[in-house]
């Protein structure tokens, strides 16, 4: 037997050895993310910058009641409870409904989630009398969660909302609205800007650094609730590159790990690169939103279908370098919502023709329309190419259309003040090309199709009217069986295509690009993503 | 000297207030909405009407002029629309980002265009004429998008010497003088040098091959002066010409390039700039083109200053 102080040698020899490869076992994993985006979404609980902000400081920072199931990528996901575990309907009055809120639950500063914290954030974005009212989360949100009449608290974990009317979609609004902590505000002096830089909310991250423009470091919170949501890496830095070709520069050049929205000529390089490209089924459609009023060229039925048959949907894919998916409908053939529509969306340009015949119309006598769009921006995709593609491909059955370019944020103007106001139709602006989101029923169908919502009411742009499509939303609203629910969204979205509401073009796919280091990423079928499933 | 001094400062003043005036008015004569920075597409009237009230925006544009400018002369330029930070504190911040390039790029645009200029002069016809010629029409002609690009392939991408982008491997918070944070600064000071280098190689050029041809040249040559000393009085008349030339590009390089910035991600006034006017967040962009043409202002000013002080004729 060897001495004692022999063995106490050894093991003192070996203790450094030990610690160093403990330490390097428990080394800090880091995800740098290069985003799209200008600067950093606002911190503080709802997010500015649109659905696509809500992944980086919004379902990182923050929990709704109601989540969205974002970290499967193989099935769309579905409302799942989030500081909520339950909801439901009041039998006696279905504008009511009560949520059962989690118990245990603790926002980043150590506070308790409770009722009054629900209250207390519906009061920040829907009361201006109260003292937290913040005019810009306020804003985000409020279009987003319309329903709501009223809300009281029950007792420390219930709490009762009140809708409009009866609702029975109402539960999907609720993932666009988080819950920040109060004790956190109070903190920071009752100053919503300086809690910009130290939020507060009961998410799976917390934000360890802000640099407005340049970075966001999120951290994983060891302590997050749900733990099938624990983050997969320590640490998420957030870079802003909003030129596309910088963000694949940086990529190649391994100054960040993952990226959004690659530029489709770099793809070849990306791929012979070692890096991966992933792209998902999106709730993203990039289409003509036609205008159906009196004296429109697109009333004529006949001229909308023919318009729908005269793209080559795969050419279309073929120039995004197959960061697209050809449309069948406004919702992805694999929607629960897409039905079974006789009309089929393809490339037949025989068909077409006839079509325009019969209307009176062809190449040489062609309908001349003009179409309001943006120059590009977000979920235009490449949106001069591809508006000219259309161009020349309705050329071809005897459309002739011409464009009226603005920027962006003017489009949306257009599009808020509908196909009849003098903006456009003193305009001659027929059809308005805007990529819309169709991630809820409501987003997806309702908007576009009831006639409750033609423009300046809501964006049924064109002023689309159809009876048995009102009726069976108005079922929607009323039916709290979901498949039932699902059934009648299916009816009024086979119908939207029958009718040939819109000139469908692609679907997008919301891609990334990953290094080699990434070793997981699940992209959701949703522009909600889940960051806590990047593992490194 | 004291008078034209005055003088000089007296002519700023009502410059910097037509700069207030341009800087606000412009920017509601573009198209589109500022409170698109944080009402979502589809925001409801009643939302878009208790912002523009919440925002002041609902005021006549004169009365919102006259506010922002009461605040402005106290130092407060006001709230960013878009990120609720102080929007003093963003240009302040992007400045100085910009002011470590605009620096890095003048010294180079100017020492270079001096150095290579006066070559050319001096040996006009020959191949280093020709060659500082070329080089001055590329300078100027060439698309900086596209020379940041080609300079990001070719030293980030193919040879890995430089960062594609960034300001720092921690940011420009925790920017530091040494070369891990310096090589940074380099391709996007070299590809906005390109200008100021071109300009004033052909400046220097054009004075410097003038100047030899005066007969003030002739007459210190014939007193058997030096080429040193003959230099010197070259340089000495061409200065006041070159300094207010370089002043105007330092102006410009101070004001940041948008697209340079952009294709570098450098947060300086040209990357703030870009945002603000994509989100048509008006405090933000009055603040910035204010605080710009004010330095712009202030560069020209040092610059009368000085030539007098290089040529007293000017003083006169």
């Amino acid at each position: 037997m060897k001495p004692f102080y022999k063995n106490l040698a050894r093991w003192l020899m070996a203790a450094p050895l030990a610690f160093a490869l403990h330490g390097s076992l428990h080394a800090e994993t880091v995800a740098r993310y290069g985003i799209s985006m200008a600067d950093i979404p606002l911190t503080t609980g709802q997010p500015d910058r649109g659905a696509g902000a809500y992944q980086f400081t919004g379902h990182t920072l923050y929990d709704p009641l109601v989540a969205w199931e974002a970290n499967v990528g193989n099935r769309p996901g579905k409302l799942v409870p989030g500081l909520a575990t339950d909801w439901k309907v009041n039998p006696k009055d279905q504008k009511k409904w009560t949520f059962t809120l989690r118990q245990g639950v603790k926002f980043h500063d150590g506070s308790e989630f409770k009722a009054d914290a629900v209250v207390w954030n519906l009061d920040k974005v829907l009361n201006d009398k109260s003292p937290q009212f913040d005019a810009k989360q306020s804003a985000q949100v409020r279009p987003r969660i319309p329903s709501i009449a009223s809300y009281k608290k029950i007792d420390d974990y219930t709490v009762e909302i009140t809708t409009k009317e009866v609702d029975a979609l109402f539960p999907y609004q609720l993932p666009w609205f988080l819950v920040s902590s109060p004790a956190q505000w109070e903190k920071m002096g009752k100053d919503w800007n300086k809690v910009a830089s130290q939020p507060s909310g009961t998410g799976p991250f917390k934000l360890d650094k802000l640099v407005p423009r340049e970075r966001a470091d999120l951290v994983k919170n060891g302590a997050y609730w749900d733990k099938n949501r624990m983050a997969k890496t320590d640490r998420i830095v957030l870079v802003p590159i909003p030129d596309a070709m910088t963000r694949a520069n940086a990529l190649l050049t391994g100054q960040v790990d993952l990226i959004e929205t690659p530029p489709p000529d770099v793809l070849p390089q990306l791929k012979a690169s070692g890096f991966k490209i992933v792209q998902n089924v999106t709730p993203h459609v990039w289409p003509y939103h036609f205008s159906t009023l009196p004296g429109s060229p697109w009333t004529d039925i006949r001229v909308r279908k023919a318009a729908n048959l005269a793209i080559d949907r795969d050419a279309v894919v073929q120039l995004m370098s197959g960061l697209a998916k050809p449309a069948a409908g406004q919702v992805d053939s694999t929607s629960t919502w897409f039905g079974k529509p006789t009309f089929k969306l393809g490339y037949d340009l025989k068909a077409a023709k006839a079509l325009m015949a019969e209307a009176g119309y062809s190449k040489d006598k062609p309908l001349k329309a003009k179409v309001i769009i943006a120059q590009g921006g977000t979920g235009q995709m490449l949106s001069l190419p591809m508006n000219e593609f259309v161009q020349q491909s309705l050329a071809e059955v005897g459309i002739d259309i011409s464009f009226e370019v603005v920027e962006l944020e003017n489009l949306y103007l257009h599009w808020r003040s509908g196909a009849a106001a003098d903006m456009n139709k003193g305009k001659g602006i027929s059809a308005i090309n805007l990529g819309y989101v169709t991630a809820d029923p409501f987003y997806a169908i309702s908007r576009f199709a009831d006639s409750k919502y033609v423009a300046p009411n809501g964006v049924n742009w064109g002023g689309y009217k159809n009876p048995k499509v009102d009726e069976a939303l108005d079922k929607v609203r009323t039916t709290f069986d979901t498949k039932v629910q699902n059934e009648l969204l299916s009816f009024v979205h086979q119908t939207m295509v029958d009718d040939a509401l819109m000139l469908w073009v692609v679907h997008d796919t919301n891609p990334h690009a990953l290094s080699p280091k990434v070793k997981e990423f699940i992209q959701a079928q949703h522009w909600f993503q889940d960051l806590t499933t990047i593992r490194m | 000297m004291i008078a034209y001094i005055l003088k000089r400062l007296l002519y700023a003043v009502p410059i910097a207030l037509s700069v207030t005036v341009i800087s606000f008015v412009l920017v509601f004569l573009a198209p589109g909405d500022p409170l698109n920075a944080i009402a979502p597409a589809d925001a409801p009237e009643e939302v878009i009407t208790a912002l523009k009230s919440a925002y002041g925006l609902d005021k006549p544009v004169p009365v919102q002029y006259g506010l922002w400018l009461w605040r402005a002369l106290q130092g407060d330029l006001g709230t960013s629309i878009a990120s609720g930070r102080a929007v003093a504190g963003e240009v302040m911040s992007a400045v100085g980002n910009t002011f470590l390039l605009a620096g890095l790029a003048a010294g180079v645009g100017v020492t270079l265009g001096c150095i290579l200029g006066a070559l050319a002069g001096y040996r006009s016809g020959g191949w280093i004429d020709r060659f500082a010629s070329t080089l001055s029409v590329i300078g100027v002609s060439i698309p900086h998008y596209w020379l940041g690009l080609v300079l990001t392939i070719v030293f980030s991408i193919w040879l890995g010497w430089f960062p594609a982008m960034g300001a720092g491997p921690g940011g420009s918070e925790a920017w530091e003088w040494n070369w891990e944070h310096f090589r940074y600064l380099i391709l996007p000071a070299l590809t906005m040098a390109v200008i100021p280098l071109g300009i004033i190689t052909r400046t220097v050029r054009a004075l410097v091959a003038d100047m030899l041809e005066q007969e003030f040249v002739v007459a210190l040559r014939a007193r058997g002066l030096s080429g040193r000393a003959v230099f010197q009085h070259i340089a000495k008349n061409t200065a006041p010409t070159v300094l207010a030339v370089a002043g105007l590009q330092i102006g410009y390089l101070m004001g940041g390039s948008i697209l340079v910035e952009t294709v570098f991600a450098w947060p300086g006034t040209g990357f703030l700039l870009n945002t603000a006017i994509f989100q048509r967040d008006i405090p933000l962009l009055q603040g910035t083109l204010l605080v710009l043409c004010l330095i712009f202002v202030v560069l020209n000013l040092l610059v009368d200053i000085l030539q007098p002080l290089i040529d007293p004729r000017m003083g006169r």
